[in-house]
């Protein structure tokens, strides 16, 4: 599977469109982690947890989009974007979404 | 009432501080990684040039969630009231994106390539800080890899 945020593969040439494909996931904040977070808060700075959380979230979110290109045969994702909302205080939706398409042969 | 003032003093005092230190080392260490960075070429393009022998592309990104301390939130509180220009805000998010963007440079080194392009920058709030003031910020530098063949 070919991840891509262009709009073609500059070596590859599309055979056909399958449609938008998406993966999201919704993560909570650990207590623990959030305590730590508030001391942080004082004195400023990196807060690594949350930047651990948030990529190990966005990388769930790809590898649901990708499960889902896979289901429908596709071999790449192009024009892939990414997103993030809070949902409610504490939690974030991180959300993954491209086109599925299918490269001719090499 | 007087250990409340007290405790504000404090806050205010270490977060001062630490504060300052840390965003010092902080910009010392994103320039020198900058300067180290130089030979990896990042374009906001959406698609590369016709004439680039292109062998290989990946989807690369790096992300930096960053808190701004107590004494620049108290500052920024007073900003409020008259409206303006607020500074602290404007390092930390300046700091945030170029961090974040060094991260997905740093992973594209990894991955062997020499360029990126469609460079896409997200920004998000995620927990807000007492009174609902922002307290830190996401970043996210995300863009395609390419390998020259």
């Amino acid at each position: 599977m070919i991840l891509s945020n262009l709009e073609s593969i500059p070596y590859r040439t599309v055979s056909k469109q399958l449609g938008l494909v998406q993966g999201s996931t919704v993560r909570a904040k650990h207590v623990g982690k959030d305590i730590l977070a508030g001391l942080k808060n004082v004195f400023g700075g990196e807060l690594k947890a949350y930047t651990e959380l948030l990529q190990e979230a966005r990388k769930e979110a790809v590898e649901r989009m990708v499960q889902e290109a896979d289901a429908i045969g596709a071999d790449a994702i192009l024009n892939i974007r990414f997103s993030t909302s809070s949902v409610t205080q504490g939690a974030a939706e991180l959300f993954a979404y491209g086109t599925a398409v299918v490269l001719e042969d090499q | 009432m007087h250990i409340d003032l007290i405790i504000v003093l404090v806050l205010l005092i270490l977060g001062y501080g630490f504060g300052r230190h840390a965003e010092k080392r902080h910009y010392q260490s994103i320039i020198r990684r900058e300067k180290e960075m130089r030979g990896m070429l990042t374009f906001s393009a959406k698609t590369p040039p016709q004439d680039l022998k292109i062998a290989n592309t990946t989807l690369v990104g790096g992300n930096v969630v960053i808190s701004v301390d107590y004494f620049k939130r108290f500052v920024s509180g007073l900003r409020g009231l008259i409206g303006g220009r607020m500074k602290t805000y404007e390092t930390l998010l300046d700091r945030a994106r170029r961090e974040a963007v060094l991260r997905m440079k740093a992973e594209a080194q990894e991955q062997g390539a020499e360029m990126i392009f469609n460079v896409k920058l997200e920004t998000a709030s995620i927990s807000k800080g007492a009174k609902n003031t922002i307290g830190s910020v996401e970043v996210y530098a995300y863009g395609t890899a390419v390998t020259l063949g």
